[in-house]
């Protein structure tokens, strides 16, 4: 049976804008995530608490937190890699922060720079002085569905479960995922951690992401995380589309009956905002089909 | 686990729970029985890119390219390829070309060319070029028949009733085609029991399969649970196929849908030929190279090599001057970040 309700992690002005070339100014981030807050999403990944070395799209990352307008009900989580970025979030005023996992070793290295182990260590500080704090954790683990094993990416996300997170959100990283592999993951890591504290973060590189996500529904999932307008290629592949666009989340939800608290065409507006700011078209198959009927 | 009491020892850890309650394991797998879904073991991809692919193609095709195409496609393992149609030039002035094309083809043993034929004339001309399948088009939707096809559905079986019964005589196979199975551009939303009415008359009166078309694509995987769950009242699954369009990026959430529900035959189109006629610039035919990697990452088995549907892809959009729709092939496109995303391991 499919769930009565899902909840949308909207990551498209932090995931989505980070892997986007062009540099976005702050007023027009502050605008979006208003904008997008109007739509109904309850959670909305604000910005990144990252060194703005590293990623640059992200280094106005407390004038946003502080410029946007904080609708109540909605939860406004933002990256923090370590425990200065945390402290730095907390300080600008966030009450939620995602941290960034890999379930695999050459993943872990090439991207955050140690081990996996190394980077569960770090993690573990975070979620201590999260705690202390009262601030919130999820994580986003991001996996390669169908490459890594399946087991692998479940010791992980019992691991970070069982230091406090709340959510995992489990990422098909390049895409490559089918719904084959993604029912062998899940089914792999719904042993270990309920599948309430589950989340999955699909990208639709190789076109699958709206499967994934369905079969992933089927297995009880309720929490998916998305992005406006599919804000965000694929990093790895130049060209190929990454995040999966919203849009399409929303209309394959609402015309499955389920319900998830966002007006589709306030959604769209955001979308259509976000890309003529960027000069950009948009990847959502719903926005460019809605524009020319 | 150490000096943890045995409740607490299961609660952290599966395997030591099994370790303890063999039997349990088993019975967790026949619970995980009834949850999982069942898929058919093998999918036949009916590849449309030819006919309804470039049908929908603004730019004109030369007839040396639809015949490479056609025969680039013989080579990669799909068992059906619709190659053109035998409707009037002044309607389809795309499909003109039709008897030489139908004529200069490798025909592969292993592989099936239905054409598309109207209406008892189209039929005559394309058994004359050598047609062995023919494929017949009827609506749910009253209205989009008589604009598309200018008649009603009661006409348009009528005719379809003379082609299948001359068909049936000559002992040419006839698949049938309802178009609107999800929703009408015109008429919005199409009673599921119309659609289920229409599909059992084609079969009854002969065609051995009937694809059932999401013409405009606003289907979802609820929607298209009920449609099935409709037709296969009065069709058998094995007798049916989805031809699903990916306008509002559905499709193979809904492919996936239909799978499950025991549908074995999916419509396609390489590199997702054929835009939306209805949404312009809207995409239409789902990409075969996306159903394919789909199908192949649940270890269905199609007898398909994607990689040459790719090249086949690759050629035609070239040739058309566009991009590909298919998100496989524009992933795929930089071969060496390819390669090297495949070989990222634990």
């Amino acid at each position: 049976a499919l769930p009565e309700r899902v909840k949308i992690v909207e990551v498209g002005p932090r995931d989505g804008l980070q892997n986007e070339k062009t540099l976005v100014p702050t007023e027009v981030k502050i605008h979006l995530i208003d904008m997008l807050s109007e739509a109904g999403l309850p959670v909305i990944e604000a910005t990144s608490f990252v060194s703005p070395k590293w990623v640059p799209q992200m280094a106005d990352q407390v004038e946003v937190m502080k410029g946007i307008n904080r609708r109540p009900g909605v939860s406004y989580p933002v990256l923090t890699p370590n425990l200065k970025g945390f402290q730095a979030a907390v300080k600008a005023g966030a009450a939620e922060v995602a941290i960034f996992g890999a379930a695999s070793e050459l993943f872990s290295k090439k991207n955050i720079n140690c081990s996996v182990d190394e980077s569960l260590q770090r993690f573990e500080e975070v979620t201590k002085a999260a705690k202390e704090a009262g601030v919130v954790v999820y994580i986003s683990l991001r996996c390669l569905v169908g490459q890594v094993s399946p087991d692998k990416v479940a010791q992980v996300a019992k691991r970070l479960y069982s230091m406090g997170c709340y959510e995992i959100s489990l990422g098909d990283t390049i895409g490559v995922g089918t719904p084959g592999g993604m029912t062998e993951m899940l089914e792999a890591v719904s042993r270990e951690v309920p599948v309430d504290a589950l989340a999955v973060h699909c990208h639709d590189t190789y076109g699958q992401a709206l499967a994934n996500i369905l079969i992933a529904l089927q297995m009880g999932i309720s929490v998916v995380d998305s992005s406006v307008a599919g804000l965000g290629g694929c990093p790895y592949a130049q060209g190929a589309s990454g995040n999966v666009a919203t849009e399409d989340v929303v209309y394959m939800l609402h015309g499955l009956g389920i319900q998830t608290g966002v007006d589709l065409p306030k959604l769209m507006d955001a979308g259509a905002f976000i890309c003529s700011s960027l000069n950009r078209k948009t990847s959502s198959k719903v926005a460019q089909a809605a524009c020319k009927l | 686990m150490g000096n943890f009491p045995t409740t607490v020892k299961h609660c952290l850890s599966y395997e030591e729970l099994i370790q303890d309650y063999p039997w349990l394991a088993r019975w967790l797998q026949e619970e995980k029985r009834a949850l999982t879904h069942e898929y058919p073991e093998y999918v036949k991809i009916v590849e449309v890119g030819p006919r309804d692919g470039l049908q929908n193609e603004k730019e004109m095709v030369p007839t040396r390219v639809k015949i490479q195409l056609i025969d680039m496609l013989s080579e990669t393992g799909l068992p059906v390829i619709e190659a053109t149609s035998f409707v009037s030039s002044k309607w389809v002035p795309q499909m003109a070309d039709h008897t030489e094309v139908l004529q200069a083809i490798h025909r592969s043993s292993h592989v099936r060319y239905p054409v598309l034929t109207p209406n008892m004339h189209g039929f005559q001309d394309a058994v004359a070029a050598g047609a062995t399948e023919v494929a017949v088009f009827g609506s749910a939707s009253e209205t989009f028949s008589r604009k598309n096809i200018n008649c009603s559905i009661d006409e348009s079986i009528l005719r379809f009733e003379e082609v299948i019964c001359t068909a049936k005589q000559r002992q040419i196979p006839v698949r049938g085609y309802v178009s609107c199975a999800l929703g009408c551009p015109y008429e919005g939303p199409i009673e599921f029991t119309k659609v289920a009415e229409v599909v059992k008359r084609l079969y009854e009166l002969g065609c051995y399969e009937v694809s059932l078309g999401d013409t405009i694509g606003v289907g979802t995987p609820g929607s298209m649970a009920k449609m099935l769950h409709n037709v296969m009242k009065e069709v058998p699954s094995s007798a049916l196929a989805v031809h699903c369009h990916d306008t509002y990026g559905q499709a193979l959430a809904n492919i996936l849908t239909a799978l499950q529900m025991g549908i074995c035959t999916v419509d396609s189109s390489v590199a997702g030929l054929g835009g939306c006629p209805y949404a312009q610039g809207a995409s239409g035919n789902v990409s075969t190279e996306d159903v394919l990697y789909m199908l192949h990452g649940m270890g269905i088995k199609t007898g398909v090599d994607l990689s040459k549907v790719i090249e086949a892809g690759d050629f035609i959009c070239k040739a058309l001057n566009r991009k590909t729709n298919s998100k496989v092939a524009q992933a795929s496109g930089d071969y060496s970040v390819h390669c090297r995303m495949k070989k990222i391991n634990t």
